[in-house]
């Protein structure tokens, strides 16, 4: 077949696959992202100088616009958000910076614990349905209504049950995992189920078992459906872990942290907005650590964006 | 030469989309001796690739009986007598070249030593040795569907089952893969093919014997031997006998349809 086959078919796979022309994207993204901080820091500091000249009162045709919203209490200048990260939290005491540090690893930390938990419960739940029919009709219902029921109402109740228990550490993780199974179930039953039938065939020729079928073809097909769940319940478990610090009456991390600077929000707006900002560089690192993972877990995708 | 392959009386029946019971098979009765190359050749719907399904066990006749090498068709399977080769070349994305080729050999059990020897040996038979790391998507067509071959005869099966595994290539490079299959044929002695084609020559031009099907219902119209000499090649296309073959498969296949 060699003598036949032009070098060019070669050629050209070999060039697509070793020499992928130079990807820009990453910068493109970088650019992007800082541009939008800029455009977003411009409004917000220009509505508060609009508001701010024109005595939060603007006068628009005949009627008159209530722009107290932008004023220093209500909003914050972002110079004295990022400003009281510096300051001390309390008379005396540490930096807000330091003291939202540390809120931040106990929280992380049982955001972490609570999306391991709710994955391997999603994980398990969706191989489950995947198997069995008549599981999935039953149980599959009552997944989807459990997160009709608000986080905020089930909270108190998980931490009741959790003291009982004798397990008050795991109230938080618990609570985080509730909303984080939801969507690996979702995702991965849709992962493990979408197999091309001659992908099933194929396995059948082989006289595979239902386990080499689950490991071999389900389970990498679902790879890259988890990895967008993951990505969801990554999010979700800080605002989970977050949500269920506040009914634990847990003091030590960022949900603690927001009760107690929410109380005393008139005195200091900015390190309440600070705290919130921390809570959001949680969520954005977890989410980044899962998409980095993904990169490294799924090689084979091409790179649709050329 | 030994019957390996005996399919009595085979009827498929099933209900089309429209709830109107399609009469995929019927009353189909066919022996194929060990080390031959036959292929199924008929018009859309006349149940070729539904009779090397039920062939491989991936479904089941209504009635009738396939027997392999005394067995039957599930025991066949089971023993991994089968390899199959779909139209779509289904490799798994997630595994590169050579790891496709060992899917049936991490599957069967084979020592990792087994495993690389093997499918090494298997993508030099068919030309791939370069490509070992690459992913499925990195492949052209052609390429693709000769690792889906590769991997189907790794595990050294008795019967190779394909289902117009060349349907989807241009015809350049379909009569090379003709050319390949041949070769590979040949290589493996008493390996028996069961070919499924919807082109005249490429029937010709590979087969030991043609099975000549016509639908509604799915029947068995004719049996042609094939008589051409071997090795072929592209002066065997040139032949007066190539030509008077491929106008008899033309003539049983209208035939067929006008009944």
């Amino acid at each position: 077949m060699s003598d036949s086959v032009p070098q060019d078919v070669y050629a050209a796979s070999s060039v697509r696959a070793e020499n992928p022309p130079v990807d820009t994207s990453g910068i493109r993204t970088i650019v992007v992202m800082a541009l939008m901080v800029i455009v977003v820091a411009l409004a917000w500091e220009g509505l508060k100088a609009l508001g701010s000249a024109n005595n939060y009162a603007l006068p628009i045709g005949g009627a008159t616009l209530d722009f107290t919203f932008v004023n220093d209490t209500q909003l914050p200048h972002i110079a004295a958000i990022f400003g009281s990260f510096v300051e001390p939290a309390q008379r005396n005491g540490p930096p807000l910076a330091q003291v939202l540090f540390s809120a931040s690893v106990v929280t992380l930390g049982r955001a972490v614990s609570g999306f391991v938990m709710g994955a391997v419960l999603g994980g398990l739940l969706a191989i489950l349905f995947t198997h069995s029919a008549l599981l999935q009709r039953g149980l599959l219902p009552y997944v989807v209504a459990s997160q009709t029921v608000p986080i905020l109402a089930i909270a108190p109740m998980v931490v009741v049950w959790m003291r009982q228990a004798q397990l008050p550490h795991l109230a938080v993780p618990v609570i985080a995992a509730y909303l984080t199974f939801f969507p690996v179930t979702i995702y991965a039953l849709r992962g493990l189920t979408s197999v091309p039938p001659t992908s099933l065939e194929l396995m059948r020729s082989y006289a595979a078992t239902p386990l080499q079928i689950l490991w071999k073809l389900r389970l990498p097909n679902a790879l890259p459906h988890i990895f967008t769940a993951l990505k969801i319940s990554a999010t979700a478990s800080v605002v989970g872990a977050v949500i269920g610090e506040l009914p634990s009456g847990l003091q030590d991390g960022l949900g603690g942290a927001i009760l107690n600077f929410n109380q005393y929000y008139v005195q200091s707006p900015p390190r309440l907005w600070a705290t919130i900002v921390a809570a959001a560089v949680v969520g954005i690192l977890f989410f980044v650590v899962v998409a980095v993972s993904e990169r490294i877990v799924v090689r084979w995708s091409r790179n649709d964006s050329d | 030469m030994t019957v390996i392959i005996s399919c009595k009386n085979l009827t498929k029946k099933f209900k089309g989309t429209d709830g109107a019971v399609v009469h995929a098979l019927d009353n189909i009765n066919l022996d194929v001796q060990q080390g031959e190359f036959i292929s199924l050749i008929g018009p859309s719907g006349c149940g070729k690739s539904t009779l090397l399904r039920v062939i491989a066990d991936l479904t089941d006749a209504t009635s009738g009986a396939v027997t392999v090498n005394g067995k039957t068709a599930t025991q066949a399977r089971k023993d991994r007598d089968y390899g199959f080769v779909f139209q779509s070349a289904t490799l798994y994305d997630w595994r590169t070249v050579v790891k496709n080729v060992q899917l049936p050999l991490e599957i069967m059990k084979y020592s990792k030593e087994r495993r690389d020897q093997r499918a090494r040996e298997m993508l030099h038979m068919v030309e791939l040795d370069d490509f070992e790391n690459k992913y499925p998507w990195q492949l052209s067509g052609g390429m693709q569907q000769r690792v889906s071959i590769a991997r189907a005869l790794a595990f050294e099966p008795q019967i190779l089952l394909m289902d117009e595994p060349f349907g989807a290539l241009d015809e350049m490079t379909r009569e090379r893969m003709n050319n390949e299959l041949l070769r590979i044929w040949t290589s493996f002695p008493n390996m028996t093919v069961i070919f499924v084609t919807h082109s005249i020559s490429e029937a010709v031009y590979l087969s030991t014997r043609i099975v000549v099907m016509s639908p509604r219902p799915g029947r068995v119209s004719e049996i042609i031997d094939v008589n051409l000499p071997r090795p072929r090649g592209p002066e065997t296309r040139e032949l007066d006998d190539f030509f008077h073959l491929t106008s008899r498969v033309r003539h049983a296949l209208h035939e067929g349809v006008a009944h």
